[in-house]
């Protein structure tokens, strides 16, 4: 990946967070947190890594993007601004009575949306369901999946995990979005979940080690998980819950909580500092 | 013929042939948890191996894969017994499948107490109560293994989330080949004036022995089959309080939340009259032969008609 695209990415990537920032704003209610954990992840996959097309949303042959951390859903509604699925002014209706932008993403409301998700552990099953779909019909199209940490203490995960090693699918690529928080603390304070890299590699599947926010890493982990054959790929991404605000950053009390006046004011502003820093017009 | 009438067999097994019968269509995909000799899911794994996927004991993973196929324009079979289907998985069903009312149909197997030995914690008596709370969500109980055929077939042209519930226990055939099944309708299997018998899955028997068990002192019983608990089909049940004045159910399930349920609430809304609801009563099962288990519970002809004659002693 060469400087140029790194740097378009950052400032996709500073956009979805504004809207994702924006988006709870609105509502005065949602998960900041980890839609900015996860925001780089979801920026690279809808505007670099998926072969998607805003004007042919159903097309059979797409690649598909299950977020099973539905919760995470302003990040993902910003990614799809970002990508022209959706207007971008549309962000501040979300979770509001008359807004198709409900709390958690509802296929049915949200062009661009592959799947209803918001119940943890399902999105990875129904994830599972599509690459099965895709071997049973000789498609290239590979199905993408951003989970939470806290999400793998749901069995169902496991579940999951074993269907797709057993089915060998490797058109399944698996972000985990590991910024260490839940909503009660600290992921091994609340239910310890660890080690999660070997307990993934024993359920048979290939596990890939990144840093959430680097665009070099991202890309090439998703591109070894394309050349990795008969094994799903999972990638342990290291993340930072509320990456990209400070007062956010590290806080599992930002988990669930809206920006009061003064913070989103304050994160706005850092946002476009930031992406002033980077080279780019807030 | 396929199905002679009076020949006995399990609405499970109907179930199995019909998705091998059906099974051409190449957008069938059927899924199971490890229980495909017993759902007799294993006649369309024969016929169509590369359609068929078992997902192990994982009933809740086999719900959301399901309906992650549903997106991709399959239609989906995800069988297991009812009690894993519809209780241990109620909430993929709900979430994964019913919000965004997926193509997915849940042929459920072993319902109810006609389960025997296995015993309480797998006769599920629960599950049309739970399926029934479910936004969009249709239920066919189906009475035997002609009108099971029918309902798998109804199912894979029907779009969207359908429950199946068959019997593991060989039921007599009632319908001969010319039954006409169509989901939403009750069907009118004898006609009366005194009281209405609506009865639904090996219930419906019952329901037409009870009718010659009341004719036989001087009373004359409609009896309905409802095969599909929803949508209900209001309809027939207002008709039938208005020309008997007088309502009994009968249906293998807890009498709160199944058929008797359903009825009551139509009525209740729109033609009040004297009702009765059989079924099991509000209590879990217990092992036994099937057959000792049915009456020990009150699903048989006998109760049927004592409860007719007491609703219409209410008139």
């Amino acid at each position: 990946m060469n400087a140029e695209k790194v740097k378009e990415l950052k400032l996709h990537a500073a956009n979805v967070r504004k809207m994702a920032i924006e988006a709870v704003y609105s509502a005065n209610s949602g998960h900041p947190g980890g839609s900015l954990s996860a925001a780089d992840i979801i920026t690279y996959l809808y505007m670099e890594g998926m072969n998607i097309d805003p004007k042919d949303s159903k097309n059979p042959e797409r690649d598909r993007f299950v977020l099973s951390k539905g919760h995470c859903s302003p990040a993902l509604y910003g990614a799809l601004a970002e990508r022209g699925f959706i207007p971008k002014e549309d962000i501040k209706t979300f979770r509001h009575t008359d807004s198709y932008l409900q709390g958690h993403p509802d296929m049915k409301g949200v062009k661009g949306v592959d799947m209803s998700t918001g119940s943890l552990g399902q999105g990875i099953s129904a994830a599972c369901g599509m690459a099965e779909c895709a071997k049973l019909d000789n498609k290239d199209y590979r199905v993408y999946v951003v989970m939470g940490d806290g999400e793998s203490e749901e069995g169902q995960v496991w579940e999951a995990a074993m269907f797709a090693a057993h089915y060998k699918l490797d058109n399944l690529t698996v972000f985990l979005d590991f910024n260490g928080l839940q909503i009660d603390g600290d992921v091994r304070d609340v239910m310890n979940p660890m080690p999660l890299d070997k307990k993934f590699e024993a359920f048979n599947w290939n596990v890939l080690r990144i840093d959430a926010h680097n665009f070099e890493e991202i890309e090439a982990a998703v591109n070894e998980a394309k050349a990795t054959k008969e094994k799903p790929t999972l990638i342990l991404a290291n993340s930072v819950k509320g990456k990209g605000v400070s007062f956010m950053e590290n806080k599992a009390e930002w988990h669930g909580a809206a920006p009061k006046k003064e913070q989103y004011e304050q994160a706005m502003e850092e946002l476009d500092a930031y992406i002033k820093k980077v080279g780019g017009e807030a | 013929m396929m199905y002679p009438i009076g020949e006995k067999v399990a609405t499970r097994e109907a179930y199995g042939k019909a998705l091998a019968e059906f099974g051409d269509d190449e957008r069938i995909v059927v899924l199971d948890a490890d229980l495909s000799k017993s759902t007799k899911t294993e006649s369309f794994k024969k016929a169509y191996p590369e359609r068929f996927i078992n997902c192990g004991i994982a009933e809740g993973n086999m719900m959301s894969v399901a309906a992650g196929m549903a997106t991709c324009g399959k239609i989906v079979f995800a069988s297991s017994f009812a009690m894993f289907a519809a209780g241990r998985a109620f909430e993929q069903i709900r979430n994964s499948i019913g919000y965004p009312h997926l193509n997915v149909k849940i042929g459920a197997t072993h319902a109810g107490i006609s389960v025997g030995e296995d015993g309480a914690t797998h006769q599920c008596l629960e599950d049309i109560g739970l399926m029934r709370t479910i936004p969009g969500m249709v239920i066919i109980n189906p009475a035997d293994a002609v009108e099971a055929r029918l309902a798998v077939k109804a199912a894979i042209d029907y779009d969207g989330p359908v429950y199946l519930r068959f019997g593991r226990l060989a039921v007599p055939t009632v319908f001969d080949e010319g039954y006409k099944f169509e989901i939403g309708k009750g069907v009118e299997l004898e006609n009366g004036e005194d009281v209405t018998l609506i009865a639904t899955g090996l219930m419906v028997p019952e329901a037409l022995e009870a009718r010659r068990l009341l004719l036989e002192q001087g009373i004359a019983a409609r009896v309905v089959n409802m095969a599909t608990i929803k949508p209900i089909d209001k309809d027939i049940i207002v008709k039938a309080a208005k020309e008997t004045g007088a309502i009994v159910t009968a249906e293998e399930h807890n009498i709160n939340g199944g058929l008797g349920s359903a009825v009551a609430e139509v009525l209740g809304e729109n033609a009040p009259v004297p009702m009765k609801r059989v079924g099991t009563k509000d209590v879990f099962g217990r092992s036994g032969k099937p057959a000792e288990l049915l009456p020990m519970y009150g699903l048989d002809a006998k109760t049927i008609a004592e409860a007719a004659k007491e609703v219409i002693k209410r008139k």
